[in-house]
């Protein structure tokens, strides 16, 4: 029985013989590693490295059964190689988010091609019965599964150029959307359930997995370009999660278990993402993936806005208050990453420690582009991740603090989401920096707002002082004052 | 294998997936998202085989472009998550 289990195929042709799946089931649990590793930056290292033996072992195990072209293939990985530990190197880590689409489209894409090639050359990957033709349950895998692909592909592209500045980070509105994005996933669905039924070779066949192909580009790219800028965190989560799904999809249709067991695993990890995110923003997300959010002025918004009073203060100002204090919050956004501001940030910090102030960095889910983005950045800035700190970790410290430093971050930090309940942040979780003794706000200019487009009542509190500058300036003005 | 056992297998690794990725620290979700990136491309295995199998020259230049693509997100995915990784430190002393 033994004999049998790791040698002979277990029926029909085509099957993968049972050593090659246990070997695809292994490398499937050192993903699940790879993930485990994660749970602690101490671990994390070793996490990687497990996902990378597992990969190993999946591409051994199947350039072992199909050890043909393997000159090309090995031209083909190479290539590959090159390109990616190129890239890997090369990318700033502000630009992590672009990235991330970057590399989830092109999943989506092989994804794709992969699907292309098991409707093509369906024996080749044993998906086919008595007759030479593709299973139904196949076929609707192998839709599936180009159709996940095909979104992931169009609408990571598009997450891409937004992310990337290529493209404007604002909404783009098309009339009718609504009806025109369910339609297409309609029509996609209905492709699909046709193509199952039908004859190969029979009337439509072939033009129904083209025309599934081509729909799901379609909507991918209708899907994300009303979506904004700063909802990018779940866009970005949510197409994680599609790449899972595809290669899950894939994996029915090979019956390989590691595909399946890593699809599982990162569609999940997305999907939680996803949902992380959209807590983070007290919204639901078929709101966010309806898209339009911020798209326009409220009314009585940015146009109506009067004109109140605030502080502004200067570099000095801030540093000597800051020299002051006994506890110091550190609130850093988006503008900190658009600035490069954190390693002046750093120095900042440094240097505050060294007068004896307690220094601490608050992280909100939703800063930045991606989820951790900002706690990448600053440890890119060597700062330790045990002065980093989540929003319900911190947000009760801010009544003892001195100082709230506010760095490019704005709706974050926006009471309204706790008081008004027309503002369309109400319900937000948000740092509680009105608590604080003194509050620094480094902004811009006065004239922008945040992704909601709403005004925020910490500008005009007699507590807080705003640094309007560029924020890596500023903070480098800030550094040379406490000298 | 049947369908049956290939869906119970992905029926537990979504629960695996569940419980796995909310243990993992907020503070590496930039990671986390490289890593899965990494790990998804698994998908070369398709690719592998479709290049492998390929019966005419147009299946198998698609099929290797399709490995080039997966190869640069396993290779790139893995290569930035380490050099992510390896800037987490834990304060001196």
């Amino acid at each position: 029985m033994s004999f049998s289990l790791l040698s002979a195929a277990a029926s029909g042709e085509g099957a993968t013989p049972a050593w090659a799946m246990l070997a695809y089931l292994v490398a499937g649990v050192f993903f699940i590693l790879a993930l485990r590793g994660l749970s602690s930056p101490a671990t994390s290292r070793a996490g990687n490295r497990n996902g990378m033996i597992g990969m190993a072992i999946a591409v051994v195990t199947t350039l072992i059964m199909h050890g043909t072209n393997l000159v090309e293939i090995g031209i083909a990985i190479a290539i590959g190689a090159i390109l990616g530990v190129t890239i890997a190197r090369r990318i700033a880590m502000t630009a992590m988010p672009e990235l991330v689409a970057g590399f989830h489209s092109l999943v989506g894409l092989a994804a794709v091609v992969v699907g292309l090639a098991a409707w093509l050359n369906p024996a080749a990957f044993g998906i086919t019965d008595a007759a030479g033709q593709i299973n139904a349950v196949s076929r609707v895998e192998l839709g599936l599964g180009i159709a996940i692909g095909a979104i992931t592909f169009s609408g990571s592209v598009i997450a891409f150029l937004k992310l990337s500045g290529r493209m404007s980070g604002s909404p783009i509105m098309l009339p009718g959307r609504h009806v025109i994005n369910l339609g297409t996933l309609a029509a996609i669905l209905v492709l699909i359930g046709l193509y199952t039924v039908s004859p190969e070779g029979g009337a439509g066949e072939g033009w129904m997995v083209i025309a599934v192909t081509a729909l799901a580009f379609a909507i991918g790219f209708l899907l994300i370009i009303p979506i904004g800028g700063a909802d990018m965190p779940v866009v970005v989560s949510m197409l994680n999660s599609y790449s899972g799904w595809a290669a899950a999809a894939m994996g029915f249709t090979l019956g390989n278990s590691a595909m399946i067991i890593t699809g599982a695993l990162v569609g999940s990890s997305g999907a939680i993402l996803s949902y992380i995110m959209c807590r983070a923003m007290n919204r639901s997300f078929i709101s966010v993936i309806a898209g339009g959010f911020g798209a326009a002025p409220e009314a009585g918004g940015a146009g109506a806005r009067e004109q109140r009073p605030y502080k502004q203060g200067s570099a000095e100002d801030a540093a000597y208050m800051l020299e002051q204090a006994e506890s110091v919050i550190i609130i850093p956004g988006y503008g900190m990453a658009v600035a490069q501001a954190q390693h002046a940030l750093r120095e900042m910090g440094d240097k505050l420690r060294e007068k004896g102030v307690s220094v601490k960095y608050a992280i909100h889910p939703v800063a930045g582009r991606m989820p951790g983005h900002m706690n990448v950045l600053l440890a890119e800035a060597s700062v330790p991740y045990d002065e980093v700190f989540e929003l319900e970790d911190i947000n009760s410290e801010f009544a003892q603090a001195d100082v709230a430093f506010i760095i490019g971050a704005n709706d974050v930090v926006n009471p309204a989401a706790k008081t008004d309940k027309s503002s369309p942040i109400y319900g937000m979780p948000v740092f509680d920096v009105d608590k604080a003794k003194q509050v620094f706000f480094i902004k811009r200019s006065m004239g922008g707002v945040g992704y909601a487009g709403v005004d925020n009542d910490v500008f005009y509190m007699n507590q807080t002082v705003m640094l309007l500058a560029d924020a890596k300036k500023m903070v480098e003005e800030i550094v040379k004052s406490l000298d | 294998m049947d369908f049956i056992a290939i869906l119970s297998i992905f029926v537990l690794a979504c629960f695996v997936g569940y419980y796995v990725v909310w243990s993992v620290t907020p503070a590496l979700h930039t990671p986390l998202m490289a890593v899965t990136n990494a790990i998804s491309s698994v998908i070369i295995v398709g690719a592998l085989i479709a290049a492998a199998e390929a019966e005419n020259p147009v299946a198998k230049y698609l099929a290797l472009a399709g490995v080039v693509m997966a190869s640069i997100n396993i290779f790139g995915g893995f290569a930035v998550t380490e050099r992510m990784l390896a800037m987490y430190k834990k304060k001196e002393k």
